[in-house]
């Protein structure tokens, strides 16, 4: 049941073959069978998801069922979901209750779906292993040595045990594409507008943006169709025709030009990896694309880029959390500057205060014009690199991350290392780009994920050229064997 | 040595929109605390700001008044800092990019003389919280009604050189806020508030001194105090040898003292950048141009109209239409009783007055403009004269009804009837021959001074009520 697609789902419930409670029970049950070996909920929802499946089964039963309606997900626990905790991953908001819905939970609850839970994150969306999270780190569930990614880790874990069919997440510099290529799964970056910020708690303004994940792009299709609103509550939503992003999944891809940037190719990516993605490129090739060399010169600038601007942005935007409100606050603090120091030292991890002092750093007078502003142009730069590409390809394709999952703590002491995990998708938050990470192969059994960016609103094309993928190739439907380890399918072993 | 004071005023005005300016909260005082504070007023994590579209009509309106430069793409910075009633960490304003460009306010003066003063920009930004003291055992409670209401920060150029002239912008900036109707502009209130940058130079020195920042400056009294008491103590330190330090200083209108204020703090870095959550703000020139044509008439303008229509002089113009209720109330008076220049008269000395005595504003006067035309018009055609009318101003301020009314009911009307009149001089004249004779054997020239006293004695028997021209002329007749 727990391998199903979303369309199965709904078709298994609009025949009757099962209910929305029972679908729902069987994945609760799971979680609560599994979850504590890979700990990819922070809050596991029972009652409210089979009170909201029960509802889902009277609205199927009267035949006014969405294609949502009924399916159990999960939400990355950035999103404030009213009456439910949301803490971002951090001691901070520990016992947030957040007092109203971000305009993502508003829309999956019009749509009928039912979140199972609240997953898992690097604090306030800071990392990319998940290990920076106050609530335990997340087991990739390939390898419960291995990180599953981040920031979304938990969700993509959650997708990937088969502990949620669909999972909500957010990208800033890869947070839903660098998880979901750890973790065999994908996951979809819409362009920047497209899915409203309103209730994503802010970790860098200018490039946050939510997005699907799921077993097939036909299942982030049917996702993101639910995700994706103009909201006027957000200045930085764009008022765009929301289509039909499940129409064209199906349209071939003759003709299709796939741009294949050669700096993505370049020193430290893991030649396996590289094999891999060509091997991928090939079958694009087969199925009637021509690859087309591309240059993104400014590309190998992302990563300074990025790590000038996220944390300038970060650092205004976690000036909020604060002691005063609500969130953490210290005890028995002596006097104003005595509760601000130790309510955030408390409150934030080691990563999250040294993004808000970086980030202090380059927004201070004297500093400012060397990096703030530098920074600002060099983005400039990198949007640029990609309109010029996009004149001559319709699509680009490269490898999401340079390596396969690795070991807890192996890059926690060297932030610089783990930045670089980013050194492909980064590119693509900083200009405003759709990107995708799609199965492609795997390495010793550890998941390879293959890249997609598209043009601005291109989501469509992003989605039918993963999903012509997805049907010549299997690579998304391989599941850890973590996801059968249940007492059931062990015939009772333990 | 003598020295010159260099003036520049940045003042705050808090705008009339019915929403916060980025949030749907209403703006409204005076309610319980945090009633108007919504999950954005708030911080709560998530939320983002919408620009009101009602502030940013507003603000171009001002920029338009003072014929300044309309930024058509302005953007909102944060300007960073912690403190309690600030919850997002960051105050939302304008830095770089602000909505109002250079401008110009012409301020007139007492002496009759006019000044340009600069104005450098103006930007739009967010009111902070308030944050409170008393009734919490030793801990602040934290109120954020006010936290997001619309505020213009007006900030002039160092062209003023005594208080008397930042007093006449403060003024002026407070006439063309209240003609646009975009503030209450009520000083008291807090509605708009006035920091004041002094410094002091020899004169003749063209090079600035150092100059501090004035702050709790609110009323348009304090404004001279503060300045002066300011100026004073710079002047006194420099000439005992010492230096201004660039600060902010406090102004303690019950000491009468200006003292530092954070002469402990290390200079603030508040890390403006612009705010990721807002696009720039782009103005069309048809906007702007419909916003430049449905201007209503401002003080300037007013007051040039008043000049030339009224005859008025540039300052008794200037004081007319330092607010537009006074002005529609004086072109009202003028127009019941055709006689600007007495009306104008009435309005500035005899009205002004009892108005600042019961510390009430023109639109709280118990006395209608109509009423005070009548008045004058009675004062005109004779019925009454300039001193009887003192009376039934009076009587009209403590609501005993129209001027006609008073006149009639209190027997108030002037004697014209020049037998009535003459029976009076006949008297006055039996009882004083030995003036009489003085009179009529004085040289012409000192006669017209010695009528008086014959005047003054009739005016007495008449209990003021004879007309004083009828009297005039029937006793030079008769003497």
């Amino acid at each position: 049941m727990h391998n199903l697609s979303v369309a199965q789902i709904s078709q298994g419930l609009s025949k009757g073959e099962f209910s929305s409670v029972e679908i729902t029970q069987h994945f609760l049950d799971r979680i609560h069978q599994l979850d504590s070996s890979i700990n990819a909920y922070i809050t596991k929802l029972d009652e409210s998801a089979l009170a909201a499946a029960q509802q889902a089964d009277k609205q199927i039963a009267a035949g006014q069922a969405n294609p949502l309606t009924g399916i159990p997900f999960a939400h990355k626990d950035i999103f404030c979901a009213q009456g439910v905790k949301t803490t971002c991953g951090s001691r901070m908001l520990e016992n947030f209750i957040s007092p109203y819905d971000a305009t993502v939970v508003a829309n999956l609850k019009q749509a009928g779906a039912i979140c199972l839970g609240k997953t898992n994150m690097d604090e306030f969306a800071m990392g990319s292993s998940t290990e920076t999270s106050y609530f335990g780190k997340t087991m990739n569930p390939w390898d419960l040595e291995t990180v599953p990614g981040g920031s979304s880790g938990g969700s993509a874990a959650a997708v990937a045990a088969r502990l949620a069919p669909i999972a909500t997440a957010t990208d800033t510099g890869g947070s839903i594409r660098q998880p979901a290529s750890l973790c065999g799964i994908t996951g979809l970056k819409p362009t920047y507008g497209r899915v409203s910020r309103w209730g994503m708690i802010a970790f860098a303004s200018s490039m946050d943006q939510a997005g699907p994940m799921g077993k097939s792009a036909e299942d982030c299709a049917l996702l993101l169709q639910a995700m994706a609103s103009f909201d006027s509550k957000d200045s930085t939503s764009i008022d765009h025709l929301v289509p039909d992003y499940s129409a064209n999944l199906n349209a071939p891809l003759e003709g299709l030009r796939v741009g294949v940037p050669k700096e993505f190719f370049e020193q430290g990516l893991d030649p396996q990896i590289a094999a891999q993605v060509h091997n991928a490129l090939a079958e694009y090739e087969k199925l009637g694309a021509t690859l087309i060399d591309i240059e993104l010169p400014n590309s190998k600038l992302a990563v300074p880029t990025y790590y000038v601007l996220a944390p300038a942005e970060a650092s205004a935007n976690l000036s909020r959390f604060d002691g005063v409100r609500y969130g953490h606050r210290c005890e028995n603090p002596s006097d104003l500057m005595d509760m601000y120091c130790r309510s955030r030292e408390e409150g934030f991890g080691e990563e999250v205060k040294r993004r808000i002092m970086i980030g202090t750093y380059v927004l201070s007078a004297g500093y400012y014009d060397a990096y703030f502003r530098k920074a600002q142009q060099v983005r400039r730069l990198i949007k640029n690199d990609f309109d010029r590409a996009f004149e001559k390809v319709d699509i680009i394709a490269g490898p999401t991350c340079p390596s396969t999952a690795f070991k807890f703590g192996a890059k926690t002491d060297n932030p610089v290392e783990m930045y670089l995990e980013d050194i492909y998708t980064i590119s693509v938050n900083l200009a405003g780009l759709p990107g995708m990470s799609l199965p492609c192969g795997q390495i010793d059994v550890m998941p390879v994920g293959l890249q997609l960016i598209g043009k601005h609103f291109d989501e469509s094309l992003i989605l039918n050229a993963a999903h012509m993928f997805q049907q010549a190739t299997d690579w998304h439907t391989l599941a850890p064997a973590f996801a059968d380890n249940t007492s059931e399918a062990n015939g009772g072993a333990s | 040595m003598s020295w010159e004071t260099v003036i520049g005023l940045e003042i705050h005005v808090q705008l009339k929109t019915k929403s916060k300016i980025f949030s749907g909260s209403a703006v409204d005082f005076g309610q319980d605390p945090n009633t108007n504070a919504s999950a954005i007023d708030l911080a709560m994590p998530g939320t983002l700001p919408v620009v009101n579209a009602e502030a940013m009509r507003m603000a171009t309106r001002f920029g338009l008044a003072i014929d300044a430069t309309i930024n058509q793409k302005s953007v909102f910075e944060r300007k960073n800092y912690f403190y309690p009633d600030l919850p997002k960490g960051y105050q939302t304003t304008q830095l770089a990019e602000p909505i109002v460009g250079p401008g110009i306010v012409t301020i007139q003066l007492e002496n009759g003389t006019s000044k340009d003063v600069r104005i450098h920009h103006a930007h739009l930004e967010e009111d902070a919280g308030k944050s409170l003291h008393e009734d919490f055992h030793g801990m602040s409670g934290i109120d954020l009604n006010r936290a997001g209401t619309p505020l213009i920060e007006i900030v002039s150029e160092p062209d003023m050189r005594t208080p008397e002239e930042a007093i006449a912008f403060l003024r002026q900036i407070h006439a063309i806020i209240t003609y646009l109707d975009i503030s209450d502009g009520e000083m008291s209130q807090g509605s708009m508030r006035c920091d004041a940058n002094v410094s002091v130079r020899p004169m003749g020195q063209e090079e600035l001194g150092t100059r501090t920042e004035l702050k709790n400056i609110n009323s348009f009294r304090f404004v001279e105090r503060a300045i002066n008491v300011e100026v004073e103590r710079q002047i006194d330190l420099i000439e005992d040898g010492g230096k201004v330090v660039q600060e902010t200083r406090l102004y303690d209108a019950d000491k009468n003292e200006t003292r530092s204020m954070r002469s402990k703090e290390v200079a603030n870095d508040y890390r403006y950048f612009p705010c990721p959550d807002l696009l720039p703000v782009v103005l069309s020139d048809e906007f702007v141009q419909a916003e430049r044509e449905s201007l209503p008439e401002l003080p300037v303008a007013k007051q040039a109209r008043f000049v030339n229509e009224h005859g008025l002089s540039a300052y008794d113009a200037s004081v007319l239409t330092q607010n537009r209720e006074t002005a529609d109330y004086f072109e009202t008076a003028a127009k019941t009783c055709g006689d600007s220049k007495l009306a104008a008269n009435w309005v500035t000395v005899e009205l002004a007055a009892l108005l600042n005595k019961n510390d009430l504003g023109i639109s709280d006067c118990p006395i209608s403009a109509e009423n005070l035309g009548q008045m004058i018009q009675r004062i005109k055609d004779g019925s009454i004269s300039g001193k009887i009318a003192k009376t039934v101003f009076e009587a009209m301020w403590n609501g005993e009804g129209s001027a006609d009314e008073i006149i009639e009911a209190k027997g108030l009307k002037q004697v014209s009837d020049s037998g009535a009149i003459e029976a009076m001089v006949d008297e006055v004249l039996a009882a004083n021959s030995q003036q009489v004779d003085n009179y009529r054997n004085a040289a012409p020239d000192k006669q017209p001074k010695m009528l008086g006293f014959f005047v003054g004695q009739v005016m007495k028997i008449s209990k003021g009520q004879a007309n004083p021209g009828e009297v005039n002329r029937i006793l030079k007749e008769k003497l």
